[in-house]
């Protein structure tokens, strides 16, 4: 049985034509492209196309404000990093509750290297409070790191006010946008963005390669230093295949555009629809009306995220969850309990993300095939009666918790 | 994905015992705040014998606290209950041929169930003696308190003197920022600064015992063969591979291989060991066996 795949925020498939246009670089395109001779030249010519057509994507105003760089997490480590040592004097940094771990996990290191860190909070839908954050920004802030859209629940961030709001302070403005790129619209040149990073496998781009957006005139120290590689930026010979894969992929993302902004997000949109008018006790998480028109995360409330997964993965359908138990880690979604979703409901949540080769078909088998699984899960679930959640599910099942 | 064996997922997709049991005499509700999961379990106890009839659950949680819940009943119904205190997580782990490491606190639920559920018949108030924290030694499943309660407790200072007192540590050796961590917060408290020493792992120098190493060996031999039945009953098996000063080296075989309790069998018999020979020994499944078990999984 052919599988459903419907977790496209965690990776995507390489699209075909993009493996095509990379396989001669492992073969004869095998030069160097800092080599003077025909074996580099031809490769370097290929990667200043593929940053061209990353540019094109980022509407960036400049090929050399596009640096390659291994991952997302790798561009994040690089911006942040970098405006601490542009900017030693300046000890306070500020990002969002919502973040993904790549930054995260890095703010958290900084504050035990002695940064005061400001987290932004947010209300039940995921909005950060605009007023709390102008009152944060200052000269004392060294960096501002606001993901485009988040990837759990697809909301979005007003990144291009807050860019524009931290430039009028003197600050700098970070994104992390990998979940943003290639599936809305993106002008940099137009913004105050002053990095932006994004991760290839997430646009139908080989694992393994991402990029660093710098705006011309942005204070830079690199993370990696050693070759003249990426103009100094970010040293270390090229990950030639991938970039030029890169390529290709922002090439056929921003020709999809259209699509992912109207097919995409009416499957999306019919999909969840589907499955909230089976299943009761079942919302969407987030901002539904300002989100990634790919994204739909459904909480179940009652039952939990890990085995619903489990028994999706049965029929052959791959989604992700919230739940604690599906992270590796034992703490649930810091983005659901961020917002404020109650235990019993954060730990169902659902994601399911498309792509542009999603079908009708799949999603319909989808809308046929959760509400059975949920069914069969609240049937286990102490906090569900006969038909529906018991009279008052938290009082009548109330366990001593460890 | 989670690496569940066979009878997990067996449980998970086909629970015996699921649901409510309307005529239950005793009834344990428990639950793990750090996973969100939840159980209620419920027996019918037969007054006379004191003897569990019928054992049901419901469970708000994930595969294997869906399957560990599951094992749970299977295991209990026809035992008395004073045998069914004696269950262990372990055991419930066990049944179920082994849990990811990450994953076996959801058989301490199993457990917690039962004791609350018999102290519900008998009247008593149950109340939960332990405290959960973040996993941080993944190779021997030890948390961030059991960590932080034993440096306390001992006055430990270093890393070494953490791998001796709960094993945490002593594997890989990846978790070591986090162990450090607690030191430093611990030691802190005391007072004092948090200094690394570098650690020996594995490479120890064999210190001269007083057995010569034929009879050392004769003497791991005996004590594999004295778990052999117990893991053959498993359908598993161990083979000495070979003796390194402190380090016994094995190779775990059969439905031992890639069981996900490896770790904690090779830390009983390694136990065993110690106390057979009187000297510290490190018991160590062999690379050969470990990569034949990685690419043996499909």
């Amino acid at each position: 049985m052919q599988g459903i795949y419907l977790d496209n925020n965690a990776t995507t498939r390489v699209d075909p034509a993009v493996v095509e246009v990379m396989l001669p670089y492992f073969t004869e395109q095998f030069g160097n492209p800092s080599s003077l001779h025909s074996f580099g030249n031809k490769v370097g010519l290929a990667l200043k196309k593929a940053r061209m057509q990353v540019q094109e994507l980022l509407g960036a105003e400049h090929e050399s404000e596009i640096i390659f760089t291994s991952c997302g997490t790798e561009s994040d480590s690089t911006a942040i990093l970098s405006a601490l040592k542009a900017n030693p004097e300046r000890r306070e940094i500020i990002t969002t509750v919502l973040e993904h771990p790549a930054i995260l996990s890095l703010y958290s290191q900084l504050e035990k290297e002695g940064y005061t860190a400001h987290y932004l909070k947010v209300d039940g839908k995921g909005r950060v409070d605009m007023d709390e954050y102008k009152r944060l920004l200052s000269d004392k802030v060294a960096v501002v790191s606001v993901m485009w859209a988040n990837n759990e629940t697809g909301s979005f961030f007003p990144v291009l006010e807050m860019a524009e709001l931290a430039n009028a302070a003197g600050v700098m403005f970070h994104t992390d946008a990998v979940q943003a790129v290639g599936k809305v619209p993106i002008d940099l040149k137009a913004s105050k963005i002053d990095m932006l990073s994004l991760s290839g496998h997430k646009l139908h781009a080989p694992k393994g390669i991402g990029v660093l957006y710098l705006k011309r005139g942005v204070r830079f120290r690199p993370l990696l230093r050693g070759g003249h590689q990426e103009r100094g930026r970010r040293a270390g010979t090229e990950n030639t295949a991938s970039i030029v894969a890169l390529g290709k992929a922002c090439e056929m993302a921003l020709a999809a555009m259209e699509h992912e902004n109207t097919e995409v997000r009416r499957l999306r949109d019919k999909l969840e629809a589907g499955i909230l008018a089976k299943v009761p006790h079942a919302f969407v998480t987030g901002d539904a009306s300002n989100r990634l028109p790919n994204t739909s995360n459904i909480a179940f409330e009652y039952i939990e995220g890990e085995a619903i997964l489990l028994l999706l993965n049965k029929f052959g359908i791959a989604a992700s969850s919230g739940s604690a138990c599906t992270s590796g880690s034992l703490e649930p979604s810091h983005v659901m309990r961020a917002m404020g979703i109650p235990y019993t409901a954060a730990h169902g949540t659902t994601r399911f993300s498309l792509s542009r080769y999603t079908t009708e078909e799949e999603i319909d088998r989808v809308i046929q095939v959760v509400p059975e699984i949920v069914a069969q899960l609240r049937k286990l679930s102490p906090y569900w009666g006969e038909n529906g959640p018991s009279a008052e599910p938290e009082k009548d099942f109330a366990p001593v918790y460890a | 994905m989670w690496d569940y064996s066979d009878k997990v997922k067996e449980h998970f997709f086909q629970p015996r015992n699921a649901g409510p049991l309307p005529d239950a005499n005793a009834v344990g509700d428990v639950g793990s705040i750090s996973c969100g999961d939840a159980l209620r379990l419920m027996l019918k106890v037969d007054p006379e014998t004191e003897t569990i009839e019928e054992a049901h659950f419901q469970t708000f949680g994930c595969g294997s606290a869906i399957a560990s819940s599951s094992a749970l009943t299977e295991i209990v119904k026809g035992m008395k209950l004073d045998d069914a205190l004696k269950v262990s997580n372990q055991d419930i782990a066990d049944y179920l041929d082994g849990l990811p490491p990450e994953k076996m606190h959801c058989s301490v639920m199993g457990r917690e169930a039962l004791q609350a559920a018999i102290a519900n018949y008998r009247g008593e108030e149950w109340s939960d003696d332990h405290e959960e924290g973040a996993l941080i030694c993944k190779c021997f499943a030890i948390d961030a308190v059991l960590i932080e309660d034993t440096v306390r407790a001992n006055n430990l200072s270093t890393m070494e003197d953490v791998i001796n007192y709960t094993k945490a540590g002593g594997g890989c050796a990846s978790c070591h920022e986090g162990i450090e961590e607690i030191l430093a917060k611990v030691l802190a408290e005391r007072g004092e600064t948090f200094k690394a020493v570098p650690v020996k792992l594995d490479k120890e120098a064999p210190k001269p015992g007083k057995l010569t190493n034929l009879e050392r060996i004769r003497r791991i031999e005996a004590v594999l063969e004295s778990v052999r039945p117990q893991l053959q009953r498993d359908h598993g098996d161990i083979e000495l591979v070979d003796v390194d000063g402190k380090t016994v080296y094995v190779n775990m075989t059969g439905a031992c291989a890639g069981c996900q309790m490896e770790a904690l069998t090779l830390q009983g018999i390694q136990a065993k060991l110690m106390e057979e020979l009187g000297e510290l020994i490190k018991l160590v499944p062999t690379r050969a066996g470990s990569l034949a078990r990685a690419t043996s999984q499909p």
